[in-house]
């Protein structure tokens, strides 16, 4: 499979902007980019792009949402189906910042955890 | 009335309030109010779900309510530093009289020895940009919108049409497309976005919403609810070009057009204010011109990274804990530092030559997008301190540590900060 | 239940309509106030000027002159009883050329004709230096007339409106009348929106609808035709933008481009003046702003635009004639027409109710005064205007004062519970700001409208979801969890 994508790189505020290539053998090619963690993310937009995700789910007897951050990227591909996956999730106060929420989301190997505390009902 | 005393009174707990509260803790302030208008700490942060905060600070990236999470628990680990929630500031006094309210404790004067301004700030209305056309429902700024979706549970609208790239504009593209909602368009005044590049592509292109630089909104409709916004192009001086109108149906129109430093409890200060960046003048430490007055944060001017706003507010917190135990020298020589060409703002706006430090760090903004230049501070046309940058962007602060003795013995009046490319052969 | 019967029925809540119900609720007769809107003052009321005029310009004889004068007078006597925002600021008219200055001479001596209380003079350059510095240098001269000032429009007819509950009468919101009903020529009743209404006398204070409401009985003896004038509004802090009320001389179709306070401490300009066929025309334009923007120069240059905060613009109720239309209708007995109300007919309102009232006599409607009827309204608590003190107190009494949910117009929770509860109260955002000024300020509801949507929905037990800006159709927010609908496109 052939593939070409021009990519505009965001490790640094640079932003180069380049052209990655991969051909039916499976290389990758890139032009454009000026350094190491630049070609490794232009391959991995290529190849594998990943991203955090970060979304919000109810609190049982809250007026407030709880935010959720992955604790690591999850596939590109899956960002939207993870997103709605999760507004079905309801969660009992209290939570602890980093309680995990959804473990292994999806089977990705990635939980989803809570970003920050909420606190019972008493406290 | 409620009455009380301390040494340090801070004015808002946001990023800003709770680092220059933690500041003034280490430096020896004994007892220190933090008022808070909500019902938790941590400002705007709680609404910024998204990550991205703290990589300079901590090294990693964190959430807004992670970042915030890790102030408020330092905040919490100093006894001195009482925190003032559900209460609003009414005035301050230039006899550093601080008047709030609450429900439960009604009126409070809190007595001062020194203050810190951390108010932040507030977004840019429709009215303030004057978008002709009617006036439904529907039409909200990104930030009001933020605070319905991400702690609320609301959405301002099922087909969304964002007006500004600023990186609140950009996340709400994408949290509005994680919840469902359709992003038609973001439009952008000017012919570079606002943003940082990671957002547009990770809010807008990994999402197929598109960008349309140069392009504005010409009108509202809708009598009850937003139903079609009109978009044209504009030209070099931003102005609408006739013919180039189209419209997009939509039922909200987001707003993302800018932050206005919130100064209006200080007003009343008598203090010196710059017009450029919509805060007060301070020096280096972080004082306006009116002695133990501090501001720190978006009150000063607006920032884009959260971890410069804790620096900086740390340095405020640590002067005012300075000046509320009179350990402050008085005023040395005052060196003006001016925005000249090619910037847009600088702060400090004065240097205080017998204030404490060996290095003083300057925070900027360039006029325009600008690749290999030099910011160049000079007097009388002579170059004190150069420093290359490879990139700068209006929205994106450059900072510049300026060792305080290039300043030389006999201090000049006043040093300017100015853009130089040497690539253009202009001198250094 | 609603009653759905009354002596008199007086159809549009505005000032007009407001003042009248006031005015009719001193006698021992039923009256019920309906409007298609959300609220009271919810369509031209919402948006004018907001001036009290001398009366000046009006042709002697019209209508206009005489219930101008009259008008006047009365808010100068009711303003304490029903605690409105009024300021006595005078006005200026300005003359913008040396020609002009024989036109405010005559003005001068109109106004004297038509009874106009006051100092009424031409001022010189250096008493109009002293008076307004903002003025333009090129302004050779202008006319002080002292019996002018400005009021807040929609907060009069709602004190209005809540008085004349207070003395008995109804108001219906959400009703629009789509028939007046007679039999043998004669009026019967109303059919509305929201039922049949029975009732022998109607009062047709609906503005814009003042002829869609006469034509349905077969009376169409005026039409009403929409003349738009937008408005900037700008900030306070752009300090002493103007002391009195500034015209410039008067044209021929209206007093022109002015520039004034508000009696909230804002400045306003405009209005300009341009006709349309849609009663629902409420959009500015560029075009409109520039126009207004231009207009106002020539009397302040220095208008200080970026501290604009909003821009709107309002309909004015223009019928044929040029004067108000205040008489019984000569197709339907029981009908009475107080139509074609624009300029001065803010000013006005209170005489043009007087008058009404008159009308309604003559045409048999037994009026008892009332021995229990209370003129006075007392004005809602306003925690800006307060002394720390007085604050502190009030606080201690109910600890919803103590919480500031504006902080542009320091606008607390207990103000915002006290609009929703009171007679006729919010019970949308526009009507929490009308009464409250909650959202009004520099960051125009940014900050406060999601947090006084919740403080609605929690008053009125509804979901927020359910929450509207102001009439049917406006709700602000969509529930993220509400259902799966939003979702689908996932």
């Amino acid at each position: 499979m052939n593939k070409t994508r021009k990519i505009t790189c965001i490790v640094c505020p640079l932003g180069c902007e380049g052209e990655v290539r991969l051909d039916q053998e499976g290389n990758v090619t890139t032009d454009g980019f000026t350094c190491k963690r630049g070609l490794s993310y232009a391959r991995e937009e290529l190849t594998a792009p990943k991203r955090m995700l970060t979304t919000t789910v109810r609190v049982a007897g809250g007026d407030r949402l709880l935010p959720v951050v992955s604790d690591r990227p999850l596939p590109k591909d899956k960002i939207r189906e993870c997103a709605r996956l999760l507004t079905a999730v309801t969660v009992e106060a209290p939570v602890a910042e980093g309680q995990v929420i959804c473990p292994d989301i999806l089977g990705l190997g990635v939980n989803i955890i809570a970003s920050r505390e909420i606190k019972g009902a008493a406290g | 009335m409620f009455e009380a005393e301390y040494d340090v009174v801070i004015v808002g707990g946001g990023p800003a309030g709770m680092a220059a509260a933690v500041g003034a803790a280490q430096n020896g302030a004994e007892r220190i109010a933090l008022i808070e208008r909500d019902d938790e700490l941590g400002g705007i942060l709680q609404q910024c779900i998204h990550n991205g905060f703290g990589l300079h600070r901590f090294g990693e990236e964190l959430t807004g309510p992670q970042y915030a999470g890790r102030f408020i628990r330092q905040v919490a680990e100093y006894p001195n530093i009482e925190v003032f929630l559900d209460t609003t500031v009414l005035e301050v006094t230039p006899e550093k009289q601080v008047y709030t309210v609450n429900p439960q404790r009604g009126i409070g004067r809190f007595q001062a020895k020194a203050v810190v301004l951390a108010m932040g700030c507030r977004e840019r209305s429709r009215g303030a940009i004057a978008i002709p056309g009617h006036r439904p429902a529907g039409v909200f700024t990104a930030g009001t919108a933020q605070r319905m979706v991400n702690r609320e549970g609301y959405l301002p609208g099922k087909r969304v049409v964002i007006l500004g790239s600023g990186d609140i504009g950009l996340i709400m593209a994408r949290r509005l497309t994680l919840e469902g909602a359709e992003v038609a368009a973001v439009l952008e005044i000017m012919p570079y976005s606002n943003g940082l590049t990671r957002n547009i592509v990770q809010c807008l292109e990994d999402f197929d919403i598109p960008l349309y630089l140069s392009h504005t909104v010409t009108a509202v409709k809708g009598a009850a609810r937003v139903t079609e916004v009109t978009c044209a192009a504009v030209d070099e001086e931003l102005k609408p070009i006739p013919g180039t109108e189209f419209a997009i149906a939509c039922d909200c129109l987001l707003l993302s057009v800018g932050l206005i430093p919130e100064n209006e409890l200080s007003r009343s200060l008598g203090i010196e204010f710059d017009r450029r960046t919509g805060g007060p003048v301070v020096d280096q430490t972080r004082q306006t011109s009116a002695a133990g007055f501090f501001a720190a944060g978006n009150v000063l001017h607006v920032h884009d990274l959260v971890d410069w706003v804790s620096a900086e507010s740390e340095t405020a917190g640590r002067s005012a804990a300075r000046y509320a135990r009179g350990l402050r020298a008085a005023a040395g020589r005052l060196v003006r530092v001016e925005a000249g060409s090619g910037v847009r703002v600088v702060v400090p706006q004065r240097i205080d030559c017998a204030a404490a430090g060996e290095y003083i760090e300057l925070y900027c903004r360039v006029a325009s997008p600008e690749r290999n230049l030099t910011l160049a501070l000079t007097a009388g046309g002579r170059t004190l301190f150069a420093q290359r940058l490879p990139l700068a962007k209006p929205s994106e602060m450059a900072t510049l540590k300026v060792p305080k003795d290039c300043l030389g013995e006999n201090p000049p009046e006043a040093i300017t900060l100015v853009v130089k490319h040497a690539d253009r052969g202009e001198e250094i | 239940m609603v009653k759905q019967q009354a002596d008199v029925v007086i159809i549009g809540a505005g000032i007009v309509g407001t003042a009248i119900a006031r005015e009719l609720s001193r006698y021992s007769v039923s009256v019920i106030v309906c409007d298609q809107g959300a609220d009271v003052a919810s369509g031209t009321t919402k948006a004018n000027s907001g001036i009290l005029h001398s009366g000046i310009d009006a042709a002697p004889g019209t209508l206009k002159a005489k219930l101008n004068v009259r008008g006047f007078a009365l808010y100068q006597k009711m303003h304490a009883e029903l605690g409105l925002d009024i300021k006595f600021t005078g006005s200026l008219i300005a003359a913008t050329c040396r020609e002009e200055i024989a036109a405010l001479e005559e003005l001068a001596m109109r106004g004297r004709r038509n009874g106009v209380a006051g100092d009424i003079r031409i001022l010189s350059r250096a008493e109009l230096a002293a008076k307004e510095p903002g003025l333009s240098p090129a302004i050779p001269a202008a006319l002080w007339v002292e019996a002018a000032g400005i009021v807040c429009p929609y907060g009069a007819a709602m004190a209005f409106a809540r008085n004349a509950i207070r003395n008995g009468a109804a108001f219906l919101p959400d009703c629009k009348v789509q028939k007046v009903v007679s039999e043998a020529g004669r009026v019967v009743g109303l059919e509305t929106t929201r039922g049949f209404i029975k009732c022998r006398y109607v009062v047709n204070a609906a503005g814009l609808w003042a002829d869609d409401v006469s034509r349905s009985c077969g009376d169409d003896s005026f039409v009403i035709r929409p003349r738009k004038g937008e408005y900037i509004l700008f900030d306070k802090s752009v300090g002493n933008l103007v002391n009195t009320v500034v015209f410039p001389t008067p044209g021929r179709v209206t007093k022109g481009i002015l520039v004034a306070p508000t009696t909230h401490g804002n400045y306003f300009v405009g209005p300009n003046a341009q006709d349309t066929l849609d009663k629902g025309d409420l959009a500015t334009t560029r075009e409109g702003l520039e126009e207004i923007v231009s207009g106002a120069r020539k009397l302040i240059p220095s208008l200080p635009l970026a501290g604009a905060i909003t821009q709107f613009a309002g309909l004015r109720a223009v019928a044929d004639g040029g004067d108000f239309i205040i008489r019984p209708s000569d197709k339907v007995f029981g009908l009475f027409h107080a139509a074609g109300i624009q300029s001065p007919g803010l000013t006005a309102a209170p005489a043009i109710a007087e008058m009404m009232v008159e009308l309604l006599a003559e045409a048999g409607l037994p009026l008892t005064p009332k021995q229990c009827f209370d003129p006075v309204e007392p004005r809602p608590k306003r925690f800006r205007e307060l002394s720390y003190q007085e604050r502190d107190e009030l606080i201690r009494a109910n600890p919803l004062y103590g919480r500031i949910i504006c902080r542009c117009e320091q606008v607390t929770e207990g103000e915002i519970v006290d609009a929703i509860r009171e007679q006729c109260g919010a019970r949308t955002l526009d009507g929490v700001k009308r009464r409250t000024r909650a959202g009004m300020g520099r960051c125009q509801g940014g900050f406060c409208s999601p947090r006084v949507a919740a403080i609605l929905a929690r008053e009125l037990n509804m979901p927020l979801a359910a929450i509207c800006k102001d009439g049917a159709g406006s709700a602000l927010f969509i529930g993220k969890y509400s259902g799966n609908e939003v979702h689908e496109h996932v």
